[in-house]
């Protein structure tokens, strides 16, 4: 459904951010880019979210080339950008101020329901703590129904413990609707307990080196030895990149 | 499932909503502030009773809220202090829609900047006095001069808070508005508005402040009624006393319009995340 086709991207300083990158994303998978920081992964889903175009290629949508930001596409980003001014419900129902009120209202409610935050509704973002404010930006996200959904370094800013729940949490939520899902992160088990493949960028000039198939089955456990082999397998193939 | 016990059973009570009770710093807040001035106009009257301080120069506290209080009497107080307010809340909206709407051009439209910034910001640069004799000589010694004057000294500071406002609006949060598509006008009404808001309340209060302060200088060229002219009119008669009560009432009414200001700010800018009391400039 998401087809990536030669994508390149130059910036202005002449610096080429990416250089050929072709991808192709069936509907309801998850695909996680993986590679150093620098390494352009942040831009491409820049792209494919719409915020730049690519200076060469095309990021083509259910067959369609994109010009913008679409309404298929959510964008959740690394900070949970919530804006200060506005309750967590009003901050949800950001994305959905066309739909009728009554519409707006039980999406909010079944969304907040869904990532646990109901009793919060009327919070400001300057009471929420940081896994929290992320948790509104996931259910603002989540509220316009999105059939792809663009995730960049979501969990970065949170700790260990948080981060963990968080996966767990939005797996749970990936399996209702089935959206098809975009990660980028530099955390290569974030990247194994979610993705169906991870795809391997490594960067100046972004390109992608590898794409594996993640074929542990769900639920993974972190402490299992094929995750740890798989752990392994990843970490080899950016730090190959790496000396490259 | 760890997980959904985790999120599903928040620990922390929801904060409560609504209007807190006032803490107890707050309500000390009002005695507090009073305190100096209070113990200053006491040490004053001391002073003055015990003849330490010349009754033709610096007459005692009491003796000038006596005169005001003659003037409440005679019922002459009242136009002097309408017309006063009158001017400065005329001045003060006008100046205030022009800088906001300048403000607001200049700072979302990057060629309009460039082309009025440099012009506005010389005249900015301007001492407030120096346009006063212009303007009687454009427009008279009656109203529209004064009005003009003191919307001159509201604009700049409240064109200056909106221009760079908007230029200090997060990009994160501008971004957020593209992903979700919202045109030119939704991303100002909804974004950029409400983002600049403590940016304009600063810019606000400062142009209150020099509108108050632009007044004076209206009145004292050429009035026969106001505030300003109750202050030439003690200089002009030797009444030391009517000097200090319009300067008293200055003070207050000025104090008191910007304490609004500042209570209306409060209100509205309770959500900001800051080291200091939310909504205060």
């Amino acid at each position: 459904m998401l087809q990536l086709d030669h994508i390149g991207k130059q910036f202005d300083n002449r610096v080429v951010a990416l250089d050929d990158i072709s991808l192709h994303l069936r509907a309801g998978e998850i695909v996680t880019l993986v590679g150093a920081s620098g390494c352009g992964k942040s831009t491409l889903l820049r792209l494919v979210a719409g915020l730049e175009a690519p200076s060469t290629g095309r990021v083509l949508l259910h067959g369609a080339p994109l010009t913008g930001p679409h309404p298929a596409v959510g964008v959740i980003f690394q900070e949970p950008r919530l804006m200060p001014w506005l309750a967590v419900a009003a901050n949800v129902r950001f994305g959905i101020a066309h739909l009728p009120a009554a519409e707006q209202a039980r999406r909010t409610a079944a969304v907040l329901a869904r990532v646990g935050l109901s009793a919060f509704a009327e919070a400001l973002p300057r009471q929420l703590s940081g896994g929290m404010a992320q948790r509104v930006a996931i259910a603002r996200a989540l509220v316009t129904q999105p059939a792809l959904l663009l995730l960049d370094e979501p969990f970065s800013a949170l700790d260990p413990f948080t981060k963990v729940s968080m996966h767990e949490h939005l797996l749970d939520i990936w399996a209702d609707a089935r959206p098809t899902l975009l990660l980028v992160t530099h955390d290569v088990e974030e990247a194994l307990v979610l993705s169906d493949r991870v795809v391997v960028l490594h960067g100046h000039p972004g390109r992608i080196s590898q794409t594996l198939r993640v074929d542990l089955p769900r639920p993974r456990r972190r402490t299992s030895p094929e995750f740890q082999a798989w752990k392994q397998r990843i970490l080899h193939a950016l730090e190959v990149e790496a000396a490259a | 499932m760890a997980a959904t016990s985790l999120l599903s059973a928040p620990r922390l009570a929801p904060p409560a909503t609504g209007t807190a009770a006032p803490s107890a710093a707050r309500r000390w807040r009002w005695p507090l502030g009073a305190l100096l001035p209070a113990a200053l106009l006491a040490l004053w009257e001391v002073l003055a009773r015990a003849g330490a301080l010349p009754p033709n120069l610096l007459p005692a506290p009491s003796r000038v809220l006596a005169t005001i209080g003659e003037l409440a009497r005679t019922g002459e107080l009242w136009p002097h202090l309408g017309l006063t307010l009158g001017r400065v809340a005329l001045g003060f909206g006008l100046g205030t829609a022009l800088g906001t709407l300048l403000g607001a051009l200049t700072g979302y439209l990057p060629l309009l900047r460039r082309l009025l910034d440099p012009l506005l910001q010389g005249l900015r640069n301007i001492p407030s006095l120096a346009w006063v004799p212009l303007f009687i000589l454009w427009m008279g010694i009656y109203e529209t001069s004064k009005v003009v004057l003191i919307a001159v000294g509201v604009f700049f500071p409240v064109y200056l808070a909106v221009m760079s406002g908007i230029q200090n609006v997060d990009r994160k949060l501008v971004e957020v508005g593209r992903v979700y598509r919202l045109s030119g006008l939704q991303l100002v009404r909804r974004v950029f508005l409400p983002a600049t808001l403590p940016a304009y309340f600063v810019g606000l209060r400062n142009g209150l402040g020099l509108g108050w302060m632009f007044v004076v200088a209206a009145e004292i060229m050429g009035a026969n009624k106001g505030l300003g002219f109750l202050l030439v009119d003690g200089q002009m008669t030797g009444r030391p006393q009517t000097i200090l009560a319009s300067i008293l009432l200055f003070a207050v009414l000025g104090r008191c319009t910007d304490a609004l200001l500042a209570a209306l700010g409060r209100r509205l800018l309770r959500w900001q995340d800051v080291h200091g009391t939310a909504g205060t400039s």
